[in-house]
């Protein structure tokens, strides 16, 4: 047969193929682009950037937990100043897609940075981080109500220029819900999962492995969760679903596809293998040819019972 | 550049109690410079993280570097069982090692202690080979007389050695070592505990001298991008913004100075 169409379309931005890496897993792509060529990636989505500099968390951040970690960065970032001056022009020239993902303490604060993006060349998608403690909601984030979620939602859309793809947190008891109020609120599409909230306590230390005693939690441990919520999204939105959480490997990527997802991002396995992207794309054009799929795209959601 | 690959394994000895002195045939052997390290990964898929290991000594010509490391856990525990032919997931060179140009014609001393010895070996070969008049002082702390590595520095440096029960050397600190060795140095290098880098970063400020300490933290990249091994640091970083370096690639290697060790 012939070659399988890689490309996938993500509200209107088309991909060559939906292969994504993570944010906060990728810096701004820099450090990663001497291990492997940036312009064979779907996209690259950078790190959470604040309309100011985070200090984030003291150490220890991370934690290694079994099949996976913990980590409690706090997203640390430079602010949007520095990342426009200094890490988006390098990420502009890489040849793959670019999202800037969107992190605040507050509504306000993400408004701000959404407004700052607005129009800025060389920004492909905007993801809008709702996972953030939120300080007014005691620490709890502010994608853990619909009705907050919704309004979020709208007022980036209101900012933004690029289109929104909102990131939720499977911190919540029903995902369906949260994932519905993005679509109300005028969302482009939705990604999960972020990581989910954990904890490790050193038994000989009698002490907490992290900085901040929760951290949140990925890798290959998380997977069976992240499909199971991303299966649930996809079936009760119409917009496209991005999904992630402990993607090693290119049969990972395709059961998230089959789940529902138009494309599948890839956090912590950089960490283990920089080149998994790489071999997830190839795996995935393999899985095509041997399935007899003639376009990636014809996987998404075509999980059947 | 920096590369993961699957590395054969030279040889492997325990050359203490619970250390071991690993030898890989890597690709990047020529690159690797004193101070920089490897991350290390296991074989076991549950223990997914990179275990970073300084490199203890180079081959260039045979392609090789020279771990030498602890049991510490799981990780190195599994390591320690590794032989001659068998493979390793190894990336590297990783981080920025010490600055061996500005050693080039000064006495400089290594301050080394325990698990933070090896580096000081690569440290000292690294700048003989530069410049073999050079008047090198290794100054190691080991908890016992257990001494591994002592036969390498001797052969490139002059040494000198303490030990936490006093079974050799001065009983104490690697700092009774250095104080008891009359050294007057222009430079230092250290890697070791934290309690040990205060103390050193201390006695180089009361001297006057140019000091650079080797950090460590746990690691998630190991070349950047997580954020995950901050440091304090005395100035804004240039990465972030923030008073906080990343000890996979600002460092391992940062003058004293800029370090917060409070
Ligand atoms: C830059 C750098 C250089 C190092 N060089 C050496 C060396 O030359 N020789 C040597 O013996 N040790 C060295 N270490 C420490 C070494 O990384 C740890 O002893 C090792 O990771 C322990 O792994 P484990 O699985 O045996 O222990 P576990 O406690 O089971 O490890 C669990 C997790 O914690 C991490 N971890 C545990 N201890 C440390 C530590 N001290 N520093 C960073 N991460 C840690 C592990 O990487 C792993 O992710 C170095 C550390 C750093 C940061
Ligand atoms: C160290 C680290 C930092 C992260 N930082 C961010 C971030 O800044 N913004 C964000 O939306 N998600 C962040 N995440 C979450 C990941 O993007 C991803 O959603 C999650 O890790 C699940 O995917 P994985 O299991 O493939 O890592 C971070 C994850 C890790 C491990
Ligand atoms: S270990 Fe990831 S930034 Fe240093």
């Amino acid at each position: 047969m012939t070659d399988v169409n890689m490309q996938v379309v993500i509200a209107g931005v088309t991909l060559k193929n939906p292969v994504i890496t993570s944010s906060g897993t990728y810096g701004a792509g820099r450090e990663y682009s001497e291990f492997i060529d940036l312009s064979r990636l779907g996209a690259v989505t950078a790190k959470g950037i604040a309309d100011v500099p985070w200090e984030g968390n003291p150490a220890p951040r991370i934690a290694e937990v079994s099949g996976g970690m913990l980590n409690c960065i706090g997203l640390q970032n430079p602010g949007v100043d520095v990342f426009l001056e200094r890490d988006l022009p390098f990420l502009r020239e890489a040849g793959c897609g670019v999202i800037v993902n969107v992190v605040g303490h507050e509504p306000d604060e993400y408004y701000r940075v959404v407004d700052r993006l607005n129009g800025v060349q060389g920004i492909d998608l905007l993801e809008i981080n709702i996972s953030c403690p939120n300080v007014k909601a005691g620490g709890l984030a502010l994608g853990t109500d619909p009705a907050v979620v919704e309004e979020v939602t709208r007022n980036c859309k209101r900012y933004a220029s690029q289109p929104c793809i909102m990131k939720l947190t499977p911190n919540v008891t029903d995902i369906r819900a949260i994932a519905a109020a993005c679509e109300a609120g005028g969302a482009d599409a939705i990604s999960l999962i972020n990581s989910i909230t954990g904890m490790k306590i050193d038994i000989e230390r009698q002490t907490f492995a992290l900085s901040n005693r929760t951290g949140g939690l990925s890798g290959p441990c998380v997977k069976p969760v992240a499909v199971r919520m991303v299966y649930e999204a996809a079936r009760t939105v119409s917009i496209p679903v991005i999904g992630m959480g402990g993607i090693m490997t290119a049969d990972d990527a395709v059961e998230f596809m089959l789940a529902g997802a138009s494309a599948v991002s890839i956090g912590m396995a950089n960490f283990i293998d920089p080149y998994v992207p790489l071999k997830v794309i190839d795996g995935l054009r393999d899985y095509c040819i041997r399935h007899g799929i003639a376009s990636v795209s014809e996987l998404t959601g075509a999980v059947h019972a | 550049m920096k590369r993961k690959e699957t590395a054969a394994v030279v040889s492997q000895d325990r050359i203490a109690d619970g250390i071991f002195s690993l030898w890989l045939q890597v690709s990047f052997a020529k690159e690797a410079e004193a101070g920089q390290f490897v991350s290390l990964f296991t074989a076991d898929g549950t223990r997914l993280l990179p275990r970073p290991v300084s490199i203890c000594e180079t081959d260039k010509d045979a392609g090789r570097i020279r771990l030498v490391y602890r049991i510490a856990g799981a990780g190195t525990e599994g390591f320690s069982k590794l032989k001659a032919g068998d493979r390793i997931d190894v990336m590297g060179p990783l981080g920025r090692g010490f600055p061996i140009d500005l050693a080039l014609g000064k006495r400089v001393l290594l301050i080394g202690g325990g698990i933070g010895i090896p580096p000081m070996l690569s440290a000292a070969k690294a700048i003989r080979l530069r410049d073999p008049d050079a008047a090198v002082t290794c100054a190691v702390g080991y908890r016992t007389n257990d001494r591994y590595l002592y036969n390498d520095l001797s052969a490139v440096s002059d040494v000198v050695v303490s030990t936490d029960d006093g079974s050799y050397g001065v009983h104490g600190t690697v700092m009774d070592a250095v104080r008891f060795s009359d050294a007057d140095p222009q430079l230092i290098f250290a890697c070791g505990p934290k309690v040990m880098l205060r103390a050193v970063k201390e006695y180089a400020k009361t001297k006057g001298v140019p000091c650079f300490i080797s950090m460590e933290e746990r690691m998630a990249c190991g070349v950047g991008v997580c954020l995950g091994c901050i440091c304090q640091t005395t100035g804004i970083d240039e990465h972030s913004h923030v008073k906080k370096a990343r000890v996979c690639t600002d460092g391992p290697v940062f003058p004293a100075e800029e370090v917060d060790l409070t």
